[in-house]
């Protein structure tokens, strides 16, 4: 066949790889760096919504090289997938444009000292491209140990991102994230190695067909070591601590990949275990909701408590990883639906608000809200993109943020347990909680009078104005087409819940199924390998 | 029901049990390197896992290799820790490079606290807000003080004249 949509599915991961090893070979040419990266991020956009649409009609699966599964490795791209990547990419091109236009070239008198945080091209852009490229991977996945080496990728980079610069701060805030990072692996290594034991499989189709077969007690505990791992990795309370202290020492543009992307490979990973692998426990989604509950308020009263705008956006950034959990443990189709869309949602608006405080701190000269003010007058501009994202965040009717916690709030209304009525009242206090602190944020640093220390005439540079301008209003595009996009994700979550879409995508002849080792290698397998690549 | 076709040897089981405790132990401890440490024993006790869940040895995994009849070892298990063995280097020599920017910044490579979060407790023991307010021309007033004041200079119309001294830096 000339042209099939799998062509498609190892895009996202290959073309930003292959990329980064153009921008390292070539990092004494920061021009064509520049060139190099962004084409990669488009083409790979281009490739997510090609993906998006393709994936409409069903599961895409690839088998890596041609190796069958179970044995080879299979990228699976799915709704859920595609809808992630497509946001994720979005987003990663804007952070990237935005970060060209806060670099400033070389030779020309420098502001980047004083202003914000000068980027070192040449180390940027490779580890960039890779944290993109692992994030891609881990969306795209169909194999449990392939989704730890893409957690490992873009941990590792972005490890290197936090730390560019090598500065005490950076140093100290390092340390932190490293050992979490470190911790959350290996207890994801170490689930991955239990599995392995009790099922003799890492594919995650065939983990859902062996997984029910096991001891109840014993895929109980396998769930919680990897919700443990992913809860580290997705920062849910209280396993949330590290993060506001270690993102806001990063230059902004590292902050707003970080704080949009990261904790989002953790919740979709714990929507892959809780409708894919471990679809029915109640007892586990119950602990969720408390978890979700507890992330939502400690989480939202920890950004009250901030004087330190970046800060603050890492606490709400906290708090509503609880909402998305919430729409998980709901463990219904709308449930997930609602979770799915709120996921969308909030990549767009946090990351958003990170860049507008990157430039906030550009204008302002610095973040901590004793010493900002009056900027709605200097930068009347600026005011109005903070104020966007910031009611978006806060749910006002009618933005995104509002559309989805309406659904969440609906979802758990029709659930109607008491637990979930007693989610459904955290959400509407940590809503309005949101609201007060982002209002307190505004009042602070847009309102009041100028403060002396802020320079009355410093440009804003356009570089760095447009891309920001473009992903606040990406959010409201995801307002406006909410219709489509919402019906997206119920089909999303419909044909991951019903617990035999994916796996007929990846066994589409029954084939492999119910085989009890792992090291079915033999002239079967390979006939099958020949024919490996059709498929979707 | 999937089985595991035979119990690992006890003293792998015990190997893996000693390497994550004296790991956990590490990890608990402030200086980079020794968490390092750490995070390098609970590595091998997590490989070690792997391997022992790939089940017993046997003969070389290659098809034509082993003679009938003759089981052959998992190479799935072997690969993966190779992989992860790959993954723990990488990230050792990252963070032995942290170990070392961090001494030589500090003469130390201990972990520090969160200083803003001292900051914000410091606030909450002095039961002072975290934010300090704009408006306040007066510390150590009460809201109705500050009320009746601004009520007496209702006209005063240098407003934003105490907005200069309306942060000081925190020790």
């Amino acid at each position: 066949m000339p042209w099939d949509s799998a062509t498609l599915v190892p895009l996202p991961v290959m073309l930003p790889l292959f990329a980064a090893g153009l921008t390292l070979a070539l990092h004494r040419y920061a021009r064509v760096q520049r060139i190099i990266s962004v084409t990669a991020l488009a083409a790979a956009l281009a490739a997510s919504v090609g993906l998006l649409v393709a994936a409409d009609g069903g599961p895409i699966v690839v088998e890596v090289g041609s190796w069958a599964v179970p044995v080879g490795i299979d990228l699976v791209a799915d709704r859920i997938s595609a809808v992630m990547l497509t946001v994720s990419f979005v987003m990663l091109l804007c952070v990237l444009l935005y970060s060209l236009g806060q670099g400033v070239p070389e030779g020309e008198d420098d502001p980047g000292t004083t202003r914000g945080d000068m980027i070192p091209v040449a180390i940027f852009h490779p580890t960039f491209l890779i944290l993109a490229a692992g994030v891609a991977n881990a969306f795209l996945t169909g194999d449990l140990f392939n989704l730890y080496v893409g957690f490992e990728i873009l941990l590792a980079s972005s490890a290197v991102l936090l730390t560019l610069g090598g500065t005490a701060e950076r140093i100290r805030a390092g340390s932190v994230y490293i050992i979490v990072t470190l911790i959350s692996s290996t207890l994801f290594l170490s689930a991955i190695a239990l599995i392995y034991g009790a099922t003799g499989t890492v594919n995650m189709a065939q983990l859902a067909e062996r997984l029910p077969e096991i001891d109840p007690t014993v895929r109980t505990a396998l769930q919680l070591l990897l919700l443990l791992a992913f809860g580290i990795k997705a920062a849910i309370f209280p396993l949330s601590a590290w993060l506001p202290d270690s993102y806001p020492t990063a230059p902004a543009p590292v902050t707003a990949v970080f704080a949009g992307l990261l904790t989002k490979v953790g919740v979709y990973s714990i929507l892959r275990t809780q409708t894919l692998l471990f679809p029915d426990n109640p007892t586990v989604d119950q602990v969720l909701m408390v978890l979700a509950l507890l992330t939502m308020v400690i989480g939202i009263l920890g950004a009250v408590a901030q004087n330190d705008v970046k800060r603050l956006l890492s606490f709400t950034l906290v708090s509503h990883i609880g909402y998305m959990i919430f729409g998980i443990a709901l463990a219904t189709e709308a449930g997930t639906a609602a979770a799915i869309y709120y996921v969308v949602h909030h990549i767009s608006v946090q990351t958003a608000l990170f860049l507008v405080v990157g430039l906030v701190e550009w204008r302002g000269g610095s973040t901590s809200l004793d010493r900002l003010g009056g900027l709605a007058k200097l930068a009347p501009g600026l005011a109005v993109l903070f104020f966007v994202p910031a009611l978006n965040l806060a749910g006002i009717p009618p933005l995104s943020g509002f559309l989805g916690k309406v659904g969440l709030l609906t979802e758990g209304a029709t659930v109607g347990t008491g637990l979930a009525w007693v989610l459904v009242v955290g959400s509407v206090v940590t809503s309005l909680l949101t609201l007060y602190a982002v209002v307190k944020a505004w009042n602070k640093a847009f309102w009041q009078a100028p403060s002396e220390e802020i320079e009355s005439d410093v440009p804003l540079p356009r570089g760095m104005v447009w891309p920001t301008g473009a992903l606040v209003a990406f959010g409201l595009l995801l307002t406006v087409a909410a219709g489509p996009l919402y019906g997206y994700a119920e089909r999303a979550a419909t044909a991951s819940m019903d617990g035999h879409t994916y796996v007929d995508a990846v066994f589409p002849d029954g084939a492999d199924r119910g085989r009890g080792e792992s090291v079915v290698v033999g002239d079967d397998a390979s006939d099958d390998a020949a024919q490996g690549g059709g498929h979707g | 029901m999937i089985v595991l076709e035979n119990t690992p040897p006890a003293i792998l089981v015990l190997a893996i049990g000693v390497l994550f405790g004296t790991g956990v132990y590490l990890l608990l401890e402030r200086p980079l390197t020794r968490v390092l440490l750490g995070f390098v024993l609970i590595g091998n006790g997590v490989n070690l896992m792997l391997l022992v869940m790939g089940g017993r040895s046997g003969a070389s995994p290659i098809i034509g290799n082993a003679p009938d009849g003759v089981r052959m070892s998992d190479p799935l298990a072997q690969a993966m820790v190779l992989t992860s063995i790959v993954i723990t280097l990488a990230l050792t020599a990252f963070v032995l490079a942290m170990a070392y920017r961090s001494w030589q910044l500090h003469g130390h490579d201990e972990v520090a606290d969160d200083v803003e979060d001292r900051r914000v407790a410091r606030h909450a023991a002095l039961n002072a807000p975290a934010f300090e307010d704009a408006d306040d021309t007066e510390p150590d007033q009460t809201l109705d003080e500050e009320a009746a004041d601004v009520y007496d200079d209702v006209d005063d119309s240098d407003a934003d004249g105490h907005r200069a001294d309306g942060h000081k830096e925190l020790p």
